[in-house]
């Protein structure tokens, strides 16, 4: 590795209103060399490259490419420089070609033909050389993600990108494809290259960085070489504390809070549910397991109150309960953590005192006579903020400024606070850090303590062996018999998932009875 | 059914079909250019409006044909550029905009209008472009008579300078670095920007350069098809256009197409009218285009690929 620095940052600072998301950060990259930008969600890693790349201008503080200032604020210099970024969400256009794509801002904007013929070739040569192979006539729409990952860095590659940042490339990409990507960054960085890889899962960074800088709260927490250090470490100085999974009280198990008979729901371009039947106890974690795809989104919609079931018996408290209406689910003390945050869990462009308050807007507590005491709202999200430990904003500014872990920290704080008796949370740690992924399961598990009855649908085994009191898989929308957590080892909830219950049964024998 | 065949092989269908398309074929262009970067702009009916008034109003003072078309263009230009700072700047709903400037520009045509013509039972005219069988006498007594004489050589040179400008546009979008960066901002203007092309230009050019092709297509109405002004002219043509960008899948080729079609159907309608005047009430008949353009665009705009960013403004530094 040559010693000479191609990149250096200078005591980069940035605040976006009263929130400072980068302060007095430097950093300095080699050739050849492949660094890691170690932080929490929130800590302002992405900020710092949108600065590098010339999307925001810094307040304070300099970049230079090759020992020459990079004017702030100018993609295109960054660009000409050598300077190339992979984001996190693509920017793509999917209705356009792969070629179309990468060669957009390639050429003279007056030229009067466009030189395709030569785009082609110097495409496919680069996607040869990389190992990134993709159609160059392919619809971007029409590829998958790990396809349009490659197409993302083909483009940085085709404008002669010396410099490679990578937002968060695996946060997408199933395991394999995250492999691939990984034997492609480090043949590119053995061909001269520089990366920078921004991430906050540990196991990739150990594996693929050479260096690794660590950012905390906007400044930088700690410098190590990956050879020097390891995943513990470098996770205390991720989070400034040791990472624990969270200790389990014993349960003690109440009344039954909810329980379901015969459910049958179709899906929604999801799998559908067939004849699912299950119970959920007060002061108890009933975790739901399985491969993506076998009729967890479906379940969730039920117990969320956005699908109806077609045939099957739901009882709360030992009443019947008709569902089918999220306003019915939320009246009925059921709080829900939606899978898919961005999407069923928070308006985007509204701000982070509306998200707040949205679900409960009929409560005389946020509005009287149809108009909204926005005073309220506000002072509820802030309570949300504080007990939840929720940054990067104020309650008036939108909730699309915060980073995934602390909308996420959002959401279980407004369903939190007003102590639900029954809590479904489907996925509620998926892409969230280290750090967030800890609040989570103490939020959880700080439930389960107060008597509050919960189902988890997760696909982390650790986090439902280190959460869950009993475990129930869901294969082909049928749901198992419940097996205890304790009893659970990886074997025996591998032949859940796979559908074995037989010998999964007779691997729990006699558990069996004692748990359902 | 003899009377269908007569209606078809007369030249005048077919002539009349390429006079209506005309100011269908500028206005529609111009609509889509300005989609394909992202931006509705719904001011096409006042544009055309104003256009009309304007390329008038420069020829009755005296001024030539062309000077009357290029003070038009100017003039759409100038309501693109406020639709533009309006939509693009401030980011503002493209819909309400587009309405008030159509609002606008039609109100303020009809103004200055009623401020510089005296009002008279007879609107005033001028001497409108001539067919090119008059323009180019030499070349057009060679189909004198015959079917293509009466359909080609009867139409002005505006309506051959709007079929040339529909491949022109169509070659540019296609083929072109140009194209390619006005359809990447209306896809995505986030990933045009970070391959630096600034979609905030590139949306002020189209815009401002589909309406000035909208307001070339009013002026046709007072400059060629017509020699007079009179409010109420544009008759909805605008609104037909921003459908035709749909049916034609923002592609000016088919935009083209489209155009031809209505315009069929409309000459059409005019000659069956004469013929069945006495059975069917002529209001079925006005109907007819509008309804056969609404089943086209069912079954043309299923398959559509909309602008991903249209009426989406762009922000930088936000997703």
């Amino acid at each position: 590795m040559s010693s000479r620095p191609i990149l250096k940052l200078s005591r980069i600072t940035k605040r976006f209103g009263a929130v400072i998301a980068n302060d007095d950060v430097s950093i300095s990259l080699a050739q050849g060399e492949i660094l890691a930008l170690l932080g929490e969600n929130g800590a302002g890693k992405t900020t710092l490259m949108n600065i590098l790349f010339g999307h925001y201008a810094p307040d304070e503080g300099t970049v230079s490419v090759d020992g020459a200032l990079l004017p702030p604020g100018q993609p295109l210099a960054a660009i000409r420089a050598g300077v190339g970024m992979v984001h996190q969400h693509f920017s793509l256009a999917p209705n356009l070609t792969v070629l179309e794509n990468v060669m957009t801002g390639t050429e003279p904007l007056w030229s009067f033909r466009s030189a395709r013929t030569g785009g082609r070739r110097k495409l496919v040569a680069l996607s040869e050389r990389f190992g990134l192979i993709v159609d160059p006539d392919a619809r971007v729409g029409d590829l998958s993600v790990g396809e349009r990952q490659r197409v993302e860095i083909l483009k940085a590659l085709y404008n002669d990108a010396r410099i490679l940042i990578l937002d968060e490339p695996t946060a997408v990409l199933t395991r394999q494809e995250a492999e691939r990507l990984f034997a492609v960054l480090r043949q590119m960085a053995r061909q001269g290259l520089s990366l920078v890889l921004i991430s906050h899962k540990l196991d990739e960074v150990m594996t693929t960085a050479d260096r690794v800088v660590v950012l905390r709260g906007g400044k930088v927490a700690a410098e190590r070489m990956t050879a020097d250090t390891d995943k513990a470490e470098l996770a205390e100085l991720m989070v400034g504390r040791r990472v624990t999974r969270p200790a389990r009280a014993a349960a003690k198990r109440g009344a039954i809070a909810f329980e379901a008979a015969g459910l049958c729901a179709a899906g929604a371009g999801a799998a559908p549910l067939d004849t699912v039947s299950f119970r959920l106890y007060e002061g108890e974690i009933l975790a739901i397991i399985g491969v993506s795809g076998n009729g967890q989104t479906t379940l969730a919609d039920v117990m969320f109150g956005t699908r109806k079931p077609d045939a099957g018996d739901l009882l709360l408290h030992g009443r019947p309960f008709e569902g089918g209406s999220v306003w019915a689910v939320h009246e009925a003390g059921i709080g829900r953590i939606p899978e898919d945050r961005n999407r069923e869990g928070v308006v985007g462009d509204m701000t982070i005192w509306e998200n707040a308050v949205l679900e409960r807007i009929r409560s005389p507590r946020f509005s009287r006579r149809g108009i909204v005491d926005r005073a309220a709202g506000i002072a509820f999200a802030e309570q949300i903020m504080a007990e939840f430990d929720v940054r990067g904003g104020t309650p008036t500014r939108r909730i699309r400024a915060l980073s995934g872990g602390n909308v996420q920290k959002l959401i279980l704080g407004r369903n939190l606070l007003d102590n639900p008796r029954i809590i479904v949370a489907a996925q509620p740690t998926r892409g969230l850090d280290e750090g967030a992924v800890v609040a989570v399961h103490d939020r959880l598990l700080e439930a389960r303590q107060r008597g509050a009855a919960l189902m988890l649908i997760s696909e982390d085994l650790d986090e439902v062996i280190g959460l869950a009191d009993r475990v129930q898989a869901i294969v082909k929308g049928r749901l198992s018999p419940p097996v205890p957590a304790d009893r659970a080892d990886p074997r025996l909830l591998g032949l859940m998932m796979a559908g074995d219950w037989q010998r999964a049964g007779d691997i729990s024998a006699g558990e069996m009875a004692h748990a359902s | 059914m003899t009377e269908l065949t007569d209606i078809l092989s007369a030249a005048g269908l077919w002539a009349a079909m390429l006079r209506i398309a005309t100011p269908l074929i500028f206005g529609t262009l111009g609509a889509l250019i300005g989609e394909r970067a992202g931006v509705l702009n719904l001011g096409i009916e006042g544009i055309m409006t104003f256009g009309a008034v304007t390329g008038w109003l420069v020829v009755f003072n005296g001024a030539d044909l062309w000077v009357g078309v290029l003070a038009a263009a100017l003039a759409g230009m100038a309501f693109g550029l406020l639709h533009a700072l309006m939509t693009v700047t401030l980011g503002l709903s493209q819909h309400v905009t587009g309405l008030g400037i159509t609002l606008f520009a039609s109100s303020l045509g009809y103004f200055i209008f009623r401020l510089t013509t005296p009002a008279a039972s007879t609107p005033p005219t001028i001497t409108p472009f001539q067919p090119l069988s008059s323009a180019m006498p030499g070349i057009a007594s060679l189909f004198d008579g015959g079917f293509w004489g009466a359909v080609v050589f009867s139409q002005t040179t505006l309506t051959f300078a709007a079929i040339a400008m529909a491949g022109l546009l169509a070659y540019i979008i296609r083929a072109t670095p140009l194209g390619l960066a006005i359809r990447m901002s209306g896809e995505n203007p986030h990933a045009a920007e970070a391959q630096g092309i600034n979609p905030v230009v590139i949306r002020y050019g189209t815009v401002m350069i589909g309406s000035a092709l909208m307001a070339i297509g009013g002026a046709f109405l007072t400059l060629s098809a017509f020699n007079s002004f009179f409010p109420g002219m544009v008759q909805g043509r605008g609104w037909i256009c921003i459908a035709l960008v749909v049916f034609a899948t923002w592609r000016p080729e088919r935009a083209l197409f489209g155009a031809l079609l209505f315009a069929f159907f409309d000459a059409f309608q005019l000659r069956l009218q004469a013929v069945l005047a006495d059975s069917v009430p002529y209001q079925l008949f006005l109907m007819v285009p509008y309804l056969i353009s609404i089943l086209a665009l069912i079954v043309m705009a299923r398959q559509a690929r909309v602008p991903q960013a249209l009426m989406q403004p762009y922000r930088r530094g936000e997703r």
